[in-house]
């Protein structure tokens, strides 16, 4: 289920990138991020809405690739 | 939590004051067999956390064996304040001279405990300090600095006891204080403690609560009494609503969301902060408000804990609407409980506009908070509206 009051996206390519994801998996202090098997990067839907608007996702990863969306404010 | 009196002598016998013989029985053959191994005249008590034993007949006296076990059939059945007998005390009846009555208890308004102190026992200290004030003593100590049997000694006589007398009540009131402090409890009454025909001292009844944030500190204590770690002794088992609330509250870490207890308003609540649970409680009944609950929130509660809550009292039979109000927060985030409280409505499949009477939750980052809450039309204040103002639009709205 995705989130009523944040999204998250990830640019392609740093969701494919097995190291980023695991950097972005144990920044998130409420688990929005998860790999997959492959090392590849998982957004968990169910947790979005857990955000506390950090930003320390989007410090870890390269800049402009991972964007936190405020849905209340669109 | 409140112990049964053979839990509360247990106590009292660790720490040397004086008791006379009993035995806890649950059967009258095991009445019979306490009464012989007592040899002479006893007391059939029976065991409930509730008071007023005496007047409900729940207490008996017995000359022989044959008797006591009479008795106890007696005394059994019998409901006190409608609670049934757990199981019957059977003690060896002394004969009393005269009856002293003692108690240290937590005064609030001082924030100090107070050692109360009468020679007029065995009888409702409330009347004694209405009718015969001057028989009654009220000292405070401390829970800071060390305490003496100086403090035991002024509170006794200063209601006249003196000489031998007092001599011999100083340590047990001593120890009274010392076992108050020791065991973090908010009441060790003694009603009352007895001097006998031959100058002797005893405790007749006694009664202690524990508070019920110490359990875990005292747990060796709870076990070895034999009190065990489901046994909440509160005035009313737990409904299915309240122990749902404890149950979503226990499954995630962050936050508390949580002490839920059942009102039958129509009002549901959620309510916390430094207190502020208890004042928006009252605030909304002095408003002419009826409550569907009451609970606690506080300490940054995730957005899942705050839906869940949410759901919980918005799904509660009778409930039209709810009110979100908290003192200024400081560690708990306005926005995410803002964002639990609208996602509970949502999936509970109400319209948070139309089910929030208000949300004042004023404090850390309540400018995202109130964008979360216009997003949704729900109609929200800042710090500027008093709680009780606050309290009283929730109550208007119904």
């Amino acid at each position: 289920m995705p989130g009523l009051f944040i999204d998250v996206k990830v640019a392609d390519e740093v969701a494919k990138n097995a190291e980023t994801a695991k950097k972005l998996v144990e920044v998130c202090a409420v688990d929005i991020f998860a790999q997959n098997d492959d090392g590849s990067l998982r957004v968990v839907e169910e947790n979005l809405d857990e955000c506390v608007l950090c930003d320390l996702c989007i410090d870890a990863a390269p800049r402009g690739s991972v964007e936190v969306i405020k849905l209340y404010e669109s | 939590m409140r112990f049964y009196e053979y839990e509360s002598k247990a106590l009292f016998r660790r720490h040397g004051m004086p008791l006379g013989e009993g035995h806890v029985v649950n059967s009258n053959a095991e009445a019979r067999a306490a009464a012989e191994a007592i040899g002479g005249p006893v007391v059939i008590k029976s065991q409930v956390l509730s008071g007023g034993r005496m007047k409900a007949g729940a207490v008996q006296f017995a000359d022989t064996p044959d008797e006591a076990a009479e008795k106890y059939d007696f005394v059994l059945p019998i409901e006190v304040g409608g609670e049934k007998a757990r199981s019957v005390l059977i003690e060896a009846k002394s004969p009393v001279a005269h009856e002293y009555f003692v108690s240290v208890t937590w005064d609030g308004r001082r924030k100090l405990p107070v050692l109360l102190f009468s020679d007029m026992g065995g009888i409702d200290i409330e009347e004694v300090a209405e009718t015969h004030p001057e028989h009654l003593s009220r000292t405070h100590f401390s829970t800071i600095l060390p305490i003496s049997e100086r403090i035991a000694k002024e509170a006794i006589s200063s209601v006249g006891v003196s000489g031998g007398d007092l001599n011999r009540l100083v340590p047990i009131v001593y120890k009274l204080m010392q076992v108050f402090l020791q065991y973090d409890l908010t009441l060790a009454e003694i009603n009352p403690v007895a001097k006998l025909e031959d100058g002797s001292f005893i405790v007749l009844d006694g009664h202690v609560d524990l508070e019920a944030e110490a359990r875990g500190e005292h747990k060796k204590l709870l076990v070895e009494l034999g009190i065990g770690e489901d046994e909440t002794r509160l005035a009313r088992p737990p409904t299915e609503f309240e122990l749902e609330g404890a149950r979503l509250n226990a499954v995630d870490h962050r936050g508390v969301a949580g002490n839920v207890v059942e009102f039958d308003g129509n009002l549901g609540l959620i309510i916390g902060a430094g207190g502020g649970s208890l004042t928006l409680f009252d605030a909304v009944r002095k408003h002419g408000g009826k409550p569907a609950n009451y609970c606690e929130i506080g300490g940054n509660p995730s957005v899942g804990k705050a839906c869940n809550l949410t759901k919980l009292i918005l799904g509660k039979p009778g409930v039209e609407k709810i009110a979100v109000m908290m003192n200024v927060v400081s560690n708990t985030r306005v926005d995410i409980v803002a964002r639990g409280v609208i996602k509970g409505c949502l999936e509970a499949g109400k319209d948070p506009s139309k089910v929030i009477t208000i949300f004042r939750i004023p404090g850390a980052w309540e400018d995202e908070g109130f964008k979360i809450l216009e997003k949704y039309g729900v109609e929200y204040c800042d710090r500027s509206v008093s709680m009780y103002e606050a309290a009283g639009r929730a109550v208007a709205k119904l």
